[in-house]
């Protein structure tokens, strides 16, 4: 099943902030059944499109060493419905991460106009399930590149950002 | 860095608003966090989080909630905390008030036992609070 809610990132400062962008279109199939007529982006999948996003930016600055799960949405705010042909702007902050989790905060936009406000918390899974990948290391590579991670991100120092050793030679 | 009681309490009080969806008015000192506030486990994460930030403090894991102490064996017998864990949790938390689990220490229970005052007592021994 494929379960990308984003389509690229277009910023990616590692551990600091990463923007991502969707398309919502007419030729995905969820947006005929909600609902028939009145094609609306479900913003249940705005939220996925933001801890996708959030998500990897937590992830990433771990090395994608820690298993990053999507724990809590602690805040949710809609201000409208996006509808086909929009282009919506997802933006997430890392507020705090530890070796415990990660707090994200982030929005949605559609050109100048806010749709979304969201604060995320991620868990890192904890030592009961250490040296075990959530996602087959090859995989997530790809995933990761597909969605323009290496293309478009910085490291910390404001370097062209690189594939973490680890996830490499597992590949 | 000091603080009142009252500004501790006010604070720990903004904070659960804002990580349970509680009323401010729910959040009583006696309010037990499970119990009363439906606190989950992945929660008191959120929680670390926020007084962390609030107070400019550390939190390292554990400290707030020993759990290894209930999942060592040697602190365990039949799903009920042995008199010698029961001991090494009091020590391991001098804010809390552990008299009423301690009569029926049943490990399952422990989760429930954590009140808002004994959450504002752990954030005034980091603090230093008056």
């Amino acid at each position: 099943m494929r379960w990308f809610w984003i389509d690229r990132f277009i910023e990616f400062e590692s551990g600091r902030r990463a923007t991502a962008v969707k398309n919502v279109s007419l030729s995905e199939d969820h947006l005929h059944d909600h609902f028939p007529g009145a094609p609306l982006m479900p913003n249940a999948l705005v939220i996925e499109g933001l801890a996708q996003t959030g998500g990897l930016l937590a992830a990433e600055h771990g090395g994608f060493v820690e298993r990053v799960v999507l724990a809590k949405v602690a805040k949710a705010r809609f201000h409208f419905s996006a509808t086909p042909g929009d282009t919506l702007t997802y933006r997430t902050t890392i507020e705090d991460i530890n070796a415990s989790g990660a707090v994200v905060s982030g929005t949605s936009s559609v050109g100048e106009r806010l749709q979304a406000e969201v604060q995320l918390f991620f868990a890192h899974l904890g030592e009961d399930v250490a040296g075990k990948w959530l996602f087959d290391p090859a995989s997530l590579l790809a995933m990761v590149q597909l969605l323009g991670v290496y293309d478009v991100g910085r490291d910390a120092e404001g370097n062209p950002l690189k594939v973490p050793e680890e996830l490499a030679s597992n590949s | 860095m000091s603080a009142t009681k009252e500004e501790v309490f006010s604070k720990v009080q903004a904070a659960l608003v804002d990580a349970l969806g509680v009323d401010e008015e729910e959040v009583t000192p006696e309010a037990r966090l499970v119990g009363d506030l439906g606190a989950e486990s992945i929660d008191f994460l959120d929680i670390v989080f926020r007084l962390e930030k609030a107070f400019d403090i550390k939190i390292p894991r554990g400290e707030l909630f020993p759990e290894d102490i209930l999942n060592n064996a040697q602190y365990v017998e039949n799903g009920r905390v042995t008199d010698e864990g029961l001991e090494q949790l009091q020590s391991r938390m001098p804010f809390a008030d552990l008299s009423a689990f301690s009569e029926n220490p049943v490990v399952q229970d422990f989760g429930n036992l954590l009140t808002v005052r004994d959450m504002c007592r752990y954030v005034e021994s980091k603090v230093g609070a008056a």
